[in-house]
């Protein structure tokens, strides 16, 4: 039965898997896309106006490093000239002062900058690259200009103790908004995850921090944390339910409900380049495969939570209990939390600050 | 600063409205967009740096004038305290 579907309201364009730093957390996929594979200029621009007119409000240029693609300026003024408000999500590499005046006068809104720490060495050990000192230039550059800049630091385990100097580091470059975001264990981040799953004590700590954060920054920078969701009681609305706000665009123009979602093993995923963006939306077998209520096994479908959180998220019902369709096994009430408990009792066995060398972690390859 | 009545309050950097042909009206900001509807967008479109809380609060006292003014009034600087809140505005 077909569920009832309302419009988008963002789409996540991944113009590129190509990117100059190495981070052991990258959200995308193990096996990445050639620059020979990505879409053209024209065919995002289509997608674009496509977009808009499906309803999509804002688009998110990310990638990869989206600097990586020449034609960036010329995709944000497509974007803009469709009605759409266009954020940059980049480490700010390769980036200087000219180019960042054209992608402004393109029209760009927002420009998201990664943050791996609060400190160059650390930082550099976590991007696998020198990136930190170019990140602090940058934060400069884009003050000068009237679009919004957020921070985002990625935090884990090996970098949450020094919250607190990311905070100074954060109130030193006054962003309107800063996003402390705990990895996500999928993709590079799911290989390191022994590495990066914080401790309850530190996380506990970073929650009280953050929270007196928030009371003494309101009004002058927004700021934004979520618990890490093996540490919740109850899952995350992914991407606030599958198919049903975001929309995700590959390099190569596969269309998915989220960064992840290449991993579920049966699924076809719709392309760009061979259907129009709408009938893929409402109608592909692979958006309403999760969509709304009728997939959902016990104790999804009879609970109360079910129209919030939507079951939870389906890679980490993959990844952790081999089954796309199971109650996510971080919710309190699935049957499998012993699978997540487990996870967290090995965590917590060793101390937070093993000293540990770069030869350890999975670094991020290039394609 | 807060919305005290002679402040002028105007959308912040990457804080704007969606075009005038799009419906329905959103206000844009980073990660976010808050729907637009009735009053919501005519404070919304007073917040361009030039009015003061206090010109903003008689002209929809005005506009709304079925309404009690009090509440006209507190409704305003409740949505304004929203809108700091989530970083969409400055006061000058």
């Amino acid at each position: 039965m077909k569920v009832p579907v309302s419009a988008p309201l963002a789409l996540v364009a991944e113009l590129t898997h190509r990117c100059p730093l190495h981070c052991v957390y990258c959200s995308n996929p193990l096996e990445m896309a050639r620059r020979e594979q990505e879409l053209s200029t024209a065919a995002w621009t289509d997608v674009l106006r496509q977009a808009s007119e499906l309803g999509v409000l804002q688009i998110d240029f990310t990638g990869g490093e989206p600097l990586a693609r020449p034609d960036l300026a010329e995709l944000i003024r497509a974007a803009r000239s469709s009605g759409l408000y266009a954020s940059l999500i980049t480490s700010g590499l390769p980036l200087d002062e000219k180019r960042l005046e054209e992608l402004v006068h393109a029209g760009l809104d927002h420009l998201q900058l990664s943050f791996q720490d609060a400190y160059e060495e650390s930082a550099d050990e976590f991007a696998g690259a020198q990136a930190h000192a170019q990140k602090l230039r940058v934060a400069e550059w884009v003050k000068r200009h009237r679009i919004a800049l957020t921070l985002n630091f990625v935090i884990h385990r090996r970098n949450l103790d020094r919250l607190e100097e990311m905070l100074e580091l954060t109130e030193k470059i006054a962003p309107s908004r800063v996003e402390f975001a705990h990895v996500q264990y999928y993709g590079w981040a799911f290989a390191n995850r022994e590495r990066l799953l914080p401790t309850r004590q530190q996380l506990d700590r970073s929650l009280e921090i953050l929270k007196r954060a928030e009371e003494k920054l309101r009004g002058r920078i927004r700021v934004e944390y979520v618990v890490p969701d093996y540490y919740a009681k109850y899952p995350k609305a992914c991407m606030g339910g599958w198919g049903r706000k975001v929309l995700l665009i590959t390099p190569t123009g596969e269309v998915l409900p989220c960064h992840a979602a290449k991993i579920l093993p049966g699924m076809k995923f719709e392309n760009v380049r061979a259907q129009p963006l709408r009938r893929i939306w409402e109608e592909s077998e692979s958006f309403q495969k999760f969509r709304g209520e009728e997939w959902m096994p016990e104790p999804c479908r009879s609970c109360d939570r079910r129209t919030q959180d939507f079951g939870g998220c389906r890679c980490q019902a993959f990844l952790l209990a081999g089954d796309a369709a199971a109650t996510d096994p971080v919710c309190s009430l699935s049957p499998r939390r012993d699978l997540v408990d487990e996870i967290l009792a090995e965590a917590n066995s060793t101390p937070s600050v093993a000293t540990s060398t770069n030869s350890e972690w999975l670094y991020r390859i290039n394609p | 600063m807060a919305p005290v009545p002679a402040s002028r309050p105007r959308l912040a950097p990457g804080c704007r409205m969606n075009e005038k042909s799009q419906q329905p009206r959103a206000l844009l900001m980073p990660e976010r967009a808050l729907r637009l509807n009735g009053p919501s967008l005519e404070i919304v479109e007073r917040c361009d740096g030039q009015h003061t809380v206090g010109q903003i609060i008689a002209e929809l006292q005005k506009l709304y004038s079925k309404a009690d003014p009090v509440k006209v009034e507190q409704d305003i600087l409740g949505y304004l305290d929203l809108l700091q809140k989530e970083r969409a505005l400055d006061f000058e």
